[in-house]
């Protein structure tokens, strides 16, 4: 089994719509949902939920104002700002539990948090694996590996080919959990100088942990001087520019129409998108 | 003043939007890009940076003389961050959050600090306007510590505008909370309205008011405009679908320098936001 995880840095370059086409291109596959913290790949896959798991992690400090004494040292030893006044901003809490033993008055109690939930889903491409982050919480790294591990589980049992993942933008920590012993990374970009600045910073991040990148420059025909300059650059640093997919006003359409693109027409756009598929598939099974 | 720029969304305009407004209103301005995974703030404003300053944390460092191996460290830490194995004390920097529990509570007053270098924050200027912005390491995964440090240099007799990393978990959190507003840009499609939703709950939790800017707008797609009656938030500036919008951006060139035009509709934004601001204080007291 491979598993081929796409990312860009910079959000908004077309990641979910490449995915979803993917998912409608590859054969035997399990498709996983890391940007667990705006998902939105499930938009365009309707996926039928099997199963429903809540993600516990993390930790909140409640202080009980019956015992609390007022001392203060609560306050003192938050280095996250999360205790004001003797009240707990359950936002800003980290969970390190540091207030609770210093407690004199044990008037503090640390509560798990439901910090959100995840999924086994059906849809008409195979099974996915996605997750909803509750809102404001943390350790959505943590969440993108459960994710993660339940989708290997699944294509291990079936038998499939490929995990096709759908990355969150950034560089961080849901990233280096989407990304850590994958088989390739596809860097999605746009050439836009904020897109060119970002790819580098998301190809440090592949280098740094290991994993083949390959370059697909979508919207090329918005800025071809750009475009020029990102497959320099890439060749600089010998790092593959795989495809170059052309602006196509009509992938709104298709995302409100809730359609993977290959499915929705048959030009440039899609064309494109399609040979894209073949390329990695080919790369990611002679990569053994 | 604090306005934050936020979207859910990644891609949506947030830049665009935060770096418009900031040199429409020119002067007494601070701009902040607490989106320090990937900031791009620096490549429309091209800044001169007068300043840069390492972001470290504080992680445990053992004094074996005092150790005792009573393991207590490795119980008060909830990252499992330290972990101590017979006549070892094994320290995992990069789960440290730098609490500081372990140095405290040492019995044997063995565990002292030392600080890691997670990131930089930088200071400088574009024209007038007064600029910060946080860079993460690459390799690094806790980007909270250094939108933290960015926050630090706040102004508060400035204008302060904050451009925000997308999504709606802890850096969206660490970047809004304080901001006395916060703009939400999206764009009309199911997934901009999708991530905007959850954007505005997350936005809602942290307490502050906000409002949104729809950018690509036009076409057929009405649904944000319906979410934003339906859920009672202004709908404050709209930005057309445009090429040429598109093409200035791919260049790095600001909407207001690319089209002296909006610096009008900006500065009505920025009279609605405060607007708005006054109207959210009179209805909290």
């Amino acid at each position: 089994m491979k598993e081929i995880v796409v990312l860009s840095g910079k959000g908004g370059t077309g990641k979910t719509t490449i995915v979803a086409s993917f998912a409608a291109l590859a054969k035997s596959k399990v498709l996983c949902d890391c940007d667990v913290d705006a998902a939105d790949l499930h938009l365009l896959l309707k996926p039928k939920v099997k199963e429903t798991h809540e993600f516990r992690s993390g930790q909140t400090a409640i202080i009980d104002e019956k015992l609390c004494t007022c001392c203060g040292l609560c306050e003192e030893a938050c280095r996250f700002e999360a205790i004001k006044d003797l009240k707990i901003d359950p936002t800003a809490c980290e969970g390190c539990g540091f207030c609770w033993r210093v407690c004199p008055e044990n008037a503090i109690t640390m509560k798990e948090n439901l910090a959100g939930h995840w999924f086994v889903s059906d849809t008409k491409y195979g099974p996915l694996v996605h997750a909803r982050l509750g809102i404001a919480q943390e350790n959505s790294g943590k969440l993108v590996n459960v994710v993660r591990q339940n989708a290997r589980s699944i294509g291990q049992k079936g038998g499939l080919e490929y995990i096709i993942t759908d990355g969150p933008p950034g560089i961080g920590c849901p990233v280096i959990s989407s990304l850590s012993g994958a088989d390739l990374a596809l860097l999605v970009t746009e050439p836009t100088l904020s897109g060119i600045h970002d790819l580098e910073r998301v190809v440090g991040v592949c280098r740094h942990f290991g994993v083949l990148a390959l370059v697909c420059i979508n919207k090329y025909d918005i800025n071809e001087e750009n475009t020029e300059l990102i497959i320099k650059s890439c060749m600089d640093q010998r790092i593959e520019v795989v495809s170059k997919i052309p602006y196509e006003p009509k992938v709104s359409e298709s995302i409100a129409e809730g359609v993977p693109l290959v499915e929705y027409m048959d030009n440039g756009a899609s064309q494109g998108i399609r040979s894209l598929w073949q390329t990695l598939s080919k790369v990611v099974r002679a990569n053994q | 003043m604090i306005i934050s720029v936020a979207s859910g969304k990644g891609g949506t305009g947030k830049t665009l939007v935060a770096t418009s407004l900031a040199l429409s209103l020119g002067k007494q301005v601070q701009i902040l890009d607490c989106d320090v995974e990937e900031p791009n703030v620096h490549v429309l404003l091209r800044p001169t940076i007068v300043q840069s300053k390492p972001v470290c944390i504080p992680v445990p460092k053992i004094d074996k003389a005092k150790c005792t191996y009573c393991g207590e460290c490795a119980k008060v830490c909830a990252y499992h961050a330290l972990a101590v194995v017979k006549k070892l004390v094994l320290i995992f920097p990069e789960l440290c959050h730098g609490c500081g529990a372990c140095s405290y509570l040492c019995p044997a007053k063995a565990i002292s600090e030392e600080g890691r270098e997670m990131g930089v924050v930088e200071l400088g200027y574009a024209g007038e306007i007064e600029f910060v912005q946080g860079k993460l390491t690459i390799g690094e995964a806790m980007a909270t510590p250094v939108i933290r440090e960015v926050k630090r240099h706040i102004d508060p007799t400035k204008t302060v505008i904050i451009d925000v990393s997308p999504g709606t978990s802890c850096p969206v959190v660490e970047a809004v909370r304080g901001s006395d507003f916060c703009l939400l840009v999206t764009e009309p499609t199911p997934f901009g309205l999708h991530d905007l939703s959850l954007a505005v709950d997350t936005v809602k939790a942290v307490g502050t008011p906000c409002g949104i800017v729809l950018n690509r707008a036009g076409g057929t797609y009405s649904k944000v405009e319906e979410y934003c009656l339906e859920v009672d938030i202004p709908l404050l500036m709209r930005i057309p679908l445009d090429m040429e919008i598109a093409r200035l951006y791919s260049r790095g060139v600001t909407l207001v320098q690319g089209m002296p035009e909006w610096r009008g509709k900006f500065l009505e934004l920025f009279r609605n936001i405060e607007q708005a601001i006054a109207v959210n204080k009179r209805v909290r007291t």
